[in-house]
Parts: structure tokens; C-alpha cells; sequence
């Protein structure tokens, strides 16, 4: 797949930039050490060959398998792949006029469906941040809870959030409730991971300060790292804000309210509804692409400012 | 600047930290009050199925055997759960029910059941309860005195609930439902042989030559379905490493063609870059429904739809690590007289390489878990298997089961992909 390029030269191998002074005590000390050097990249480059082919190999057998074990194969469905995009172009077309009035009668869904990411991030930034401090080594109040959060971190996370929802909804009933709690706890989870790493970094000496001055450990927290490590914590969750939408309107398929809800509606209807999934998916589509674009953007903002106040202290 | 100007300014800035230190905290509490409102949590409380939580709660952790009597021929059939795969053979059963003239039923703390053409249950505490089932109803008779809340009676129905089990008399059957901790077939089912040896019995059953055939005991086992579940599982990985290996292939290209500072022309990095919002706006969710109309369900459908999204993501990514690569390198591999392909080879790739494959790998432990969640819509992996035994809706044990092992793998997927990422990327910083 790849060609290796032979190297004759010390100067020609400097530029893989491994092993520049085993050349330089190459060209120093006699061609022994470079032969060795040169059979050691062989022996290197055939070790990735074959790591390379075995890949490839799993690659293909997966992809055999998975062929094999699909109710419809790969071949036989690819022709088909177009129609039904085509069928719901076709019908949205058809129905053009109706559009704006689809797009308003699922406006409210999408409401929901933002509101169940919105909540479950604020809920999940707040207990993750409580979580962060307390699995921060430093940081932490009690240092043998440490490790037995961090697995709880690790469980939370673990979990995928329909296995919750779907339970949740088993025993509340759909809506968005079971959405937002699902979600929240695995927010809770990502996020508590990622706060903690950020607080890491953060600098002891205002805790210290404000120890000195008696503080307590809430204090000490609230005053002296969050407003350190405040623009990555945001930073990190808007992007899970974003991730949450596409998880909310999973949820919203499997029952759990929102525009996935609609959606699954209107799909299971058939044809003669496929117009008003159109006007789902492009709801859907846009608030994706918007929410990406603005988290995206206060993101480099806050990235940004934040290395502006560390140039003037 | 002077001291007062700086003073001013200084006390402004207080003043609008102060200012925010409270707005912010307002303005989350206004909008969690909204969401109270608009998700009426206040309403929650009535919608709340304790029964649904009671039952889900026990059958966690514990097993029903059902012991039914059809009232009209007087057979008794005993069944694990009541499904046929976990029916006992006629006339045998756990030691806890004994058959002679009539079927008697020890609940345990001196709850016993009789059957026959009059079935009783003493109550300890309380008396006995019969029932005469015929063509005038159930024909319940208690104790004198008052009648206790865990009985409900009508002409056609009575129904005892109490801490040893459930007792359920209609015209034409009669129902002992009894718990008991454990998940009782979770190894062999009542047909093996095997059923209800000790682990040191076994042993040695194994040892005595046949560890084949306990082996194929436990893995055909039709209640948990051993091979099947092992199969979702691979079926579940199998996805997330298609998708995502899939995607890196497919991104790596289509990356340099975004990248500014390989593609000159404007309108070609212009039409990638749109691509990849395309391919990550329309979401997981939308192409896994538009592949399965085409392919139907499966770990294909899954696999493609992680790959279509991750495709953007990955192209996003890798165009943004190519335009952050240092130039000066691939000067120096051109001042030797390489080619193009020799110059992205060995002056871009190293750069980039530790990068994207922290990057893919981080996907690949992600995707497990969206794999999961794709194959509950899709139909495909454990996902499928968990979604089935949440919709029996009584099968609790097996979602506990499968919830444990989805959790080991996601947590083995994550050490392989940490463990990968540290042996591949030698250098400190890239391990993040």
C-alpha cells in the first residue's frame, strides 16, 4: 500500500525525525552502528506492514460479517439507498404549500427537545462540577472518597442514556422527564471526568490564600477554582450541550418526548406522512447546524478571552 | 493612568462581578422553574408506577417460580417465571412443593398453600383462607373478623399478596407465584443435568470428561441465551469499529481537501467543508433511519450510520490538525528533493499522526456506547436485546444483566483504547 522510500543518506533520514544521533555517532563512529541502524528501521517498517495488514484484514472480515448478519446485505441495499430520501423529497415537494405550517405545528416539539438538553447540561454541569472538586486529588475534601467517585464517574459514563430512559419511562411514563434524568446523569459522568482534569491545572495558591483567611472548603472552592477553570468548564459544556441535543432527540424516538417523539410518528405512519418527517428532519438539521455554529463560536470566544487575561494579569 | 482612573475602574469591574454573581444563579433558578412548569414535575408524583418500580426492584435480584393448578382437571404445572422454557417435568418440582394427594406449598415462615378441588392458605397470624372454585365465582372463605388490605376478593377473583408470595384464585386457575433470590437458571436450565450442581461437583464432573458438554449446556441455555447475547456483543463492537475505523479512512483524504493550507482552491475546500457540516448536522438519528429502510436492520445499518456521521467529525478535525502542522518540516523534506506524496508522507503524517490517532480512538471507545444506542433503534447488537427485554416489561433480571455487561464493555473498550493510545503515541503530551 505504501512505498518506502530507500535512504541512502544520514540526511535523508534525519527528516524522519527517530534515531537523528544514532546517525550523527553513526557517521562518527563507522558503518557498523548505521548498518544496525538501518536493519533496525527495516525490522520496523516490516512490523508496521504487518500491524498495517492485519488491520486491513479486520477491517474486511468485519465488514463480511456484519454484511452477513444485516437482514438486507450491502450489495442488494445500495441501489436502494436513494429512495427513500427520494420518497420524502418527493412528498415534501408535492406538499410544498403545507411546509410552513408543518414547521410551526412541530415548533413546540423542538422546544421540548432543547429543553431536555438544556436542563439535563445545567443539571449535569452542577453535579459534575461537585463531583470534579470531589475527585480532584488536592482538591478533595475526603481523600479516600476519591477513588470510589471516580468509579461512579466511570459507571455514570459507562451507562448509555436510552438504558435509563427506557427504564425511566417504564416507571414514569413518557414525557420529557425520563429524558432529562437520563441524560443528565450521563452528563454528569463525561463532565465530572473532564471538570476534574481541568482542576488539575488549576493554581493552589488562591486556595491557599483563602485558607490562610479561615476560609472553608466551599469557600475555599467557590472563590478560588471555579473562577480559574470557569471558561474551560463552559467551554466543555456547550460542547456537551451539543451532544445532548442529538441524545435528546434519540431519546424522543424510543418515547421519551420532544421532536425524536414526532419523528418516530410520523415515520411509523408511513407514506402519506413522509412531508411532515421532512419538516422534522429539516427542524432537526437546522437547530443541529445553528447550535453547533453558536457553541462553536462562544467557544473560540471563551478560549480566546481567556488567553487575553492571562497576558494581562 | 492614574490611581483614581485605575480605582474607577476597578470598582466598576467589582461591581459587575457582584452583579453577575447573582443574575447568573437567578437566571439558572428562573429557568429550572420554567422547566418545573413546562415538564410538570409537580405531576410527576401521580404518574409514578410504584407497583412497576416494586416489581422491577425485585425481580432484580430475585426469581418467581410459578406453581399454577388448572382448577377444572386439577393438573399442576410448576414453571420458572412461568415460561415453558423454565417449566419443571410433570410431577417434580422444587423441594419446597410437595405432591401426594394433594399439592401442598410451603411459602416458607408458615405460609402454606393447599391445592386440590378447594384450596387453602393459612396466613400465619391471621387464619386460613379457602376458596372453592366452581361455576359460582371462586367462593372465597375467611377467618371472622376484619378482612386485612393485602386481600382482594370478588365473585370471580381473590387474590392474596403477601411477603412470602403471591396467591391468585380464579374460576379457572389457581396461581402461586413464589420468590426466591437468585437468578435460579442462570447457568443451566431445569433439562441439563447440571441443573443444581455445586460449583465443586462440577469441577469435577469437568474434569471427569465432560467439560464439553457442560460447556454446551451453559452456552445453548434457552433462558439467557448465552451464544446469542456473547454474538450482540461482538455484533455491538464490531459497529463502533467499522464506523469509526471506517470513517478515519474515508476523513484522512477529504481532510487535506479542507485544509487551507494544502487545497489552494477556495471552492473545493469550500464544497468538503460543507460536506462534513452536512454529514454531522443530519445526526446519527437520521441516518441510521434513512440506511435501514435501505439495508433493514443489522450491524451493517449501525456501522454506516456511525461511519456517514463520524466522517464529518473526523474530516472537521483532521482539517483543523492539518492546518495546525508546522510548515518548517515539510520545507526540510523538500529541500531533500521528495515528492509530494514523499512530502505528506514524511513531513505531514508524523506531525499529525499522534493527533488523529488519539482523536479515533477516543471515537472508537465513544462509539460503543452510541453503537448500543443505535442498535436499540436500528435493531442490531445488545442494544436490540436490551430494548426486547425492557418492552416484556417483566424480564428485569435480563436487563440487569445486560446493563452489567454493556457497562464492562464500554469500560473495556475504554482501557483498550487508552491502552492503544499510550503504546502507539510515545510522546507524554499525546496521551490525552
Amino acid at each position: 500500500m505504501f512505498r518506502w522510500p530507500c535512504h541512502r543518506s544520514g540526511s535523508a533520514i534525519s527528516f524522519l525525525g527517530q534515531g537523528m544521533t544514532d546517525i550523527s555517532e553513526a557517521t562518527s563512529r563507522g558503518p557498523d552502528i548505521r548498518d544496525a541502524y538501518l536493519a533496525q528501521m527495516r525490522a520496523k517498517r516490516v512490523m508496521n506492514l504487518i500491524l498495517l495488514i492485519i488491520f486491513v484484514a479486520l477491517l474486511i472480515a468485519g465488514f463480511r460479517t456484519a454484511d452477513g448478519r444485516n437482514a438486507g446485505g450491502f450489495w442488494n441495499g445500495l441501489p436502494n439507498i436513494l429512495d427513500f430520501p427520494a420518497d420524502v423529497i418527493g412528498e415534501a415537494i408535492e406538499r410544498a404549500h403545507l411546509m410552513p405550517s408543518y414547521l410551526i405545528e412541530y415548533f413546540p416539539s423542538l422546544i421540548e427537545t432543547i429543553n431536555i438538553a438544556a436542563a439535563s447540561t445545567l443539571l449535569g454541569g452542577i453535579f459534575g462540577l461537585v463531583m470534579s472538586l470531589l475527585t480532584t486529588r488536592g482538591l478533595a475534601p475526603v481523600t479516600w472518597l476519591v477513588g470510589p467517585l471516580r468509579r461512579v464517574l466511570d459507571i455514570l459514563r459507562a451507562i448509555p442514556e436510552i438504558v435509563i430512559a427506557l427504564i425511566l419511562i417504564y416507571l414514569l411514563g413518557g414525557g420529557p422527564v425520563p429524558a432529562m434524568i437520563a441524560i443528565a446523569l450521563h452528563t454528569v459522568g463525561a463532565l465530572g471526568k473532564l471538570f476534574s482534569e481541568v482542576n488539575e491545572n488549576a493554581s493552589l495558591k488562591p486556595v491557599e490564600g483563602l485558607a490562610s483567611g479561615g476560609a472553608n472548603w466551599t469557600q475555599r472552592m467557590w472563590l478560588g477554582v471555579v473562577p480559574q477553570v470557569a471558561p474551560n468548564y463552559l467551554s466543555y459544556a456547550l460542547l456537551r450541550f451539543e451532544i445532548n441535543i442529538r441524545a435528546s432527540a434519540i431519546l424522543g424516538f424510543v418515547g421519551a418526548g420532544g421532536i425524536g417523539y414526532d419523528l418516530r410518528n410520523t415515520m411509523s405512519w408511513g407514506q402519506g406522512k413522509f412531508d411532515e418527517a421532512a419538516a422534522i428532519f429539516v427542524l432537526l438539521f437546522l437547530t443541529i447546524v445553528v447550535v453547533d455554529q453558536l457553541s462553536s463560536a462562544l467557544r473560540n470566544r471563551l478560549t480566546h478571552g481567556a488567553r487575553i487575561s492571562e497576558a494581562h494579569p | 493612568m492614574t490611581s483614581a482612573t485605575l480605582q474607577q475602574s476597578a470598582v466598576r469591574n467589582f461591581g459587575r462581578k457582584r452583579i453577575m454573581a447573582f443574575a447568573m444563579p437567578a437566571v439558572i433558578a428562573a429557568y429550572f422553574v420554567y422547566i418545573f412548569v413546562a415538564f410538570d414535575i409537580a405531576g410527576l408524583s401521580e404518574r409514578v408506577n410504584v407497583s412497576n418500580a416494586a416489581t422491577l426492584v425485585s425481580d432484580v435480584y430475585s426469581y418467581k417460580t410459578h406453581v399454577t393448578q388448572d382448577n377444572r382437571d386439577g393438573t399442576v404445572k410448576i414453571a420458572i417465571e412461568g415460561e415453558r422454557k423454565g417449566a419443571y417435568p410433570q410431577g417434580t418440582g422444587p423441594d419446597w412443593v410437595t405432591f401426594a394427594e394433594q399439592t401442598v406449598i410451603d411459602l416458607g415462615g408458615g405460609h402454606v398453600v393447599t391445592f386440590g378441588d378447594r384450596v387453602t392458605y393459612d396466613v400465619p397470624g391471621y387464619g386460613t383462607i379457602s376458596a372453592q372454585p366452581g361455576a359460582g365465582g371462586v367462593n372465597a372463605m375467611f377467618p371472622p373478623g376484619d378482612m386485612p388490605d393485602y386481600i382482594s376478593t370478588s365473585k370471580n377473583r381473590l387474590m392474596v399478596v403477601t411477603d412470602a408470595g403471591r396467591f391468585t384464585v380464579t374460576r379457572n386457575r389457581t396461581e402461586v407465584f413464589k420468590y426466591t433470590l437468585g437468578w435460579e437458571l442462570f447457568f443451566f436450565t431445569l433439562d441439563s443435568p447440571y441443573h443444581g450442581m455445586g460449583p465443586a461437583a462440577l469441577v469435577s464432573a469437568a474434569f471427569s470428561g465432560e467439560a464439553g458438554a457442560i460447556w454446551s449446556d451453559f452456552w445453548t441455555n434457552r433462558m439467557w441465551r448465552h451464544s446469542e447475547v456473547a454474538w450482540a456483543i461482538v455484533e455491538t463492537i464490531l459497529m463502533a469499529f467499522l464506523g469509526t475505523f471506517g470513517a478515519a479512512i474515508i476523513a484522512l483524504p477529504l481532510g487535506f481537501l479542507a485544509a487551507k493550507n494544502f487545497t489552494p482552491l477556495g471552492g473545493l475546500r469550500f464544497a468538503a467543508r460543507r460536506v462534513f457540516d452536512f454529514l454531522r448536522g443530519v445526526d446519527g438519528l437520521i441516518w441510521t433511519i434513512i440506511l435501514s429502510r435501505a439495508f433493514g436492520p443489522g450491524p451493517l445499518t449501525g456501522a454506516l450510520a456511525i461511519l456517514l456521521t463520524d466522517t464529518g467529525s473526523f474530516g472537521k478535525m483532521f482539517s483543523e490538525a492539518l492546518e495546525n502542522v508546522d510548515e518548517k518540516q515539510i520545507e526540510g523534506v523538500a529541500s531533500t528533493g521528495a515528492k509530494p506524496l514523499q512530502r505528506y508522507r514524511f513531513g505531514v503524517i508524523p506531525q499529525i499522526t499522534p493527533v488523529l490517532l488519539s482523536q479515533i480512538l477516543y471515537y472508537f471507545e465513544s462509539n460503543t456506547r452510541s453503537a448500543t444506542i443505535i442498535g436499540a433503534i436500528t435493531g442490531g447488537g445488545i442494544g436490540l436485546f436490551l430494548t426486547q427485554a425492557i418492552i416484556t416489561q417483566k424480564d428485569w433480571e435480563e436487563v440487569t444483566y445486560y446493563i452489567v455487561l454493556i457497562v464492562l464493555m464500554v469500560m473495556a473498550m475504554d482501557t483498550l483504547s487508552g491502552w492503544l493510545r499510550r503504546k502507539l503515541i510515545k510522546s507524554d503530551e499525546g496521551g490525552h
